[in-house]
């Protein structure tokens, strides 16, 4: 059985080394082995056999930006409950009552960033719109 | 044997069977959604379509590989190669079976044991985003670029509820290393139903599933690729093998997925049947049922060629069972045909859904990741955190 640290992660580094050689090969073979014939319409962007119009390098909804940053604080949060999750029954109700803090805490933010829209993905209802519209109509 | 010949050995035998695997889960997948929607599916190409996979690659190979002027060429080569190189790091610490005995060595049937397997396999998933999100963007095609984002976002959102329904059973099993998390599931309650995660934390199974199926790009979340809105998603503009390589990437992806929800939840390679109850000897009746009622069907044949192929189907199904009835192999072969067993039901779940669910709408997708599965995931949490703290 290995044990040592070296023993442990050497398949790892090999299993590393075989997925490199598999994908190079993949793509690698894709871009030699083949007929290649050049062409003017066939390098332009596919979009569906209209010429293409404008860049696809635009601005962007800021919503894609604002999820990865909620992300990226509500993911530290997960990890940080895996070492708590396997110290756990040692700890029993003392690292329940910590961790709770903790979650209590961030479920503060995430009813905050729920509030302000942050996860609403569908437009605004249009209720703003109708009640602009009937008051002069009735 | 020398302990890294015996690695070499067994990390090229896994990759074979991963790719291989891979490679026909694709011919599974079809012939499973054309029996679902009432059709034959493959099969031209040898007996049942049984090697359409092998004439997939001999045609994607001699495809041309085409690279647009527009993309940009550097990340466009790399979104590939990072999708399947990810996609087969994962399976390195991912356990097949228990510690065995092979030529006088002992040995594990899985490459190596981390103490940190989970994590290992969560980092690597999460890493995995760069390889749609890189080819979405780096495509320059409009198509390509909103498939990638939508997947990039998508990923990233069931990333957490995953994460937190991983960490509920770990409250249980207290260790992130697969092969303890399987051995703390091992006995029988009342002697008879495995002792499983899944009985204790039925909730959190199912919000892993659900969030394996987005991050895998699956039916009913298969927005990146949404063929009748977005063409092909992030993939648009690939062609030849580099198309392939994300394909043997997703169903990688899948296959390390499976592997991980039955080795956290469904006990791993430990039997359904207790070893009293003449468990040892499933996996040959199994075997020896299916290769006599193919033999049965081979004597009436309904189709021109099932005069040959049912006979030859139910000899090997016979030999399968002779080889799981010798003692010396039981040890090692029994163990990975509950593990195939339980994968591949839970494989077969994922082609099952994809045949039966139409697709979630973006913002649908969005809200249900963000305020009912995160939410849910974070409770059910707590309620298994305040049991097993109060347990005596």
């Amino acid at each position: 059985m290995p044990a040592s640290f070296p023993d442990l992660y050497f398949p790892v580094l090999l299993q590393v080394v075989i997925a490199f050689a598999v994908a190079t090969g993949l793509v690698a073979m894709a871009f030699l082995v083949g007929k290649r014939v050049r062409g003017k319409v066939k390098e332009m962007p596919y979009e569906c056999g209209i010429p293409p119009t404008g860049s696809a390098r635009e601005r962007f909804s800021v919503k894609f930006y604002l999820v990865a940053m909620v992300f990226i604080l509500f993911d530290i949060e997960a990890i940080f409950l895996y070492p708590w999750a396997v110290v756990y029954r040692e700890l029993k109700l003392f690292a329940f009552v910590e961790m709770f803090v903790f979650i209590a805490l961030i479920l503060a933010g995430f009813f905050y960033i729920w509030k302000k829209g942050v996860l609403n993905w569908s437009r605004e209802e249009p209720e703003v719109v109708t009640e602009r519209r009937y008051p002069d109509a009735v | 044997m020398n302990f890294y010949i015996l690695t070499l050995i067994k990390a090229g035998l896994v990759a074979f069977v991963l790719l291989t695997t891979a490679a026909y889960l694709v011919w599974i997948e079809r012939k499973l959604l054309a029996h679902i929607q009432l059709r034959l599916g493959p099969q031209r190409v040898g007996p049942h379509g049984l090697l359409q996979p092998l004439a997939d690659l001999v045609k994607l190979v001699t495809k041309e590989g085409l690279i647009p002027q527009q993309v940009n060429k550097i990340y466009f080569l790399l979104a590939p190669f990072a999708a399947v190189m990810l996609a087969l790091i994962s399976i390195s610490v991912i356990p097949f079976g228990p510690e065995v005995e092979i030529f006088g060595q002992r040995t594990w049937l899985q490459l190596t044991d981390l103490k940190i397997g989970v994590l290992f396999v969560l980092a690597i998933s999460s890493i995995g985003v760069y390889g749609v999100a890189l080819g979405g963007w780096a495509s320059n095609n409009k198509y390509a670029l909103l498939g990638g984002l939508r997947s990039s976002a998508q990923m990233i959102s069931y990333e957490l509820p995953l994460a937190l329904a991983i960490a509920a059973p770990l409250l249980l099993s207290n260790t992130l290393s697969f092969r303890e998390l399987v051995e703390t599931q091992s006995g029988f309650l009342g002697g008879v139903l495995g002792n499983w995660n899944l009985w204790y934390q039925p909730v959190s199974f199912l919000v892993f599933l659900i969030s394996a199926f987005a991050e895998t790009n699956r039916v009913p979340f298969d927005l990146p690729e949404a063929e009748n809105e977005l063409v092909a998603g992030f993939h648009t503009e690939y062609s030849s093998l580099g198309f392939a390589a994300f394909f043997t990437a997703e169903y990688a992806n899948i296959i390390t997925a499976c592997a991980v929800g039955t080795h956290i939840w469904l006990g791993g390679w430990q039997p359904i049947i207790a070893p009293h109850l003449g468990g040892i000897w499933v996996p040959s009746l199994v075997f020896a049922f299916f290769g006599i009622m193919s033999l049965f069907h081979a004597t009436q044949p309904a189709r021109r060629w099932d005069k040959y192929t049912f006979p030859v189907l139910g000899l090997a199904a016979l030999g399968l069972a002779a080889l799981f009835a010798i003692p010396l192999l039981q040890p090692v072969l029994v163990p990975l045909f509950w593990f195939a067993a339980k994968t591949g039901a839970l494989i077969f779940l994922f082609i099952w859904i994809r045949g039966t669910l139409p697709r979630f709408r973006y913002d649908q997708l969005m809200r249900f990741a963000w305020t009912f599965l995160f939410p849910v995931a974070l409770v059910n949490l707590l309620v298994t955190g305040l049991v097993v703290a109060l347990q005596p």
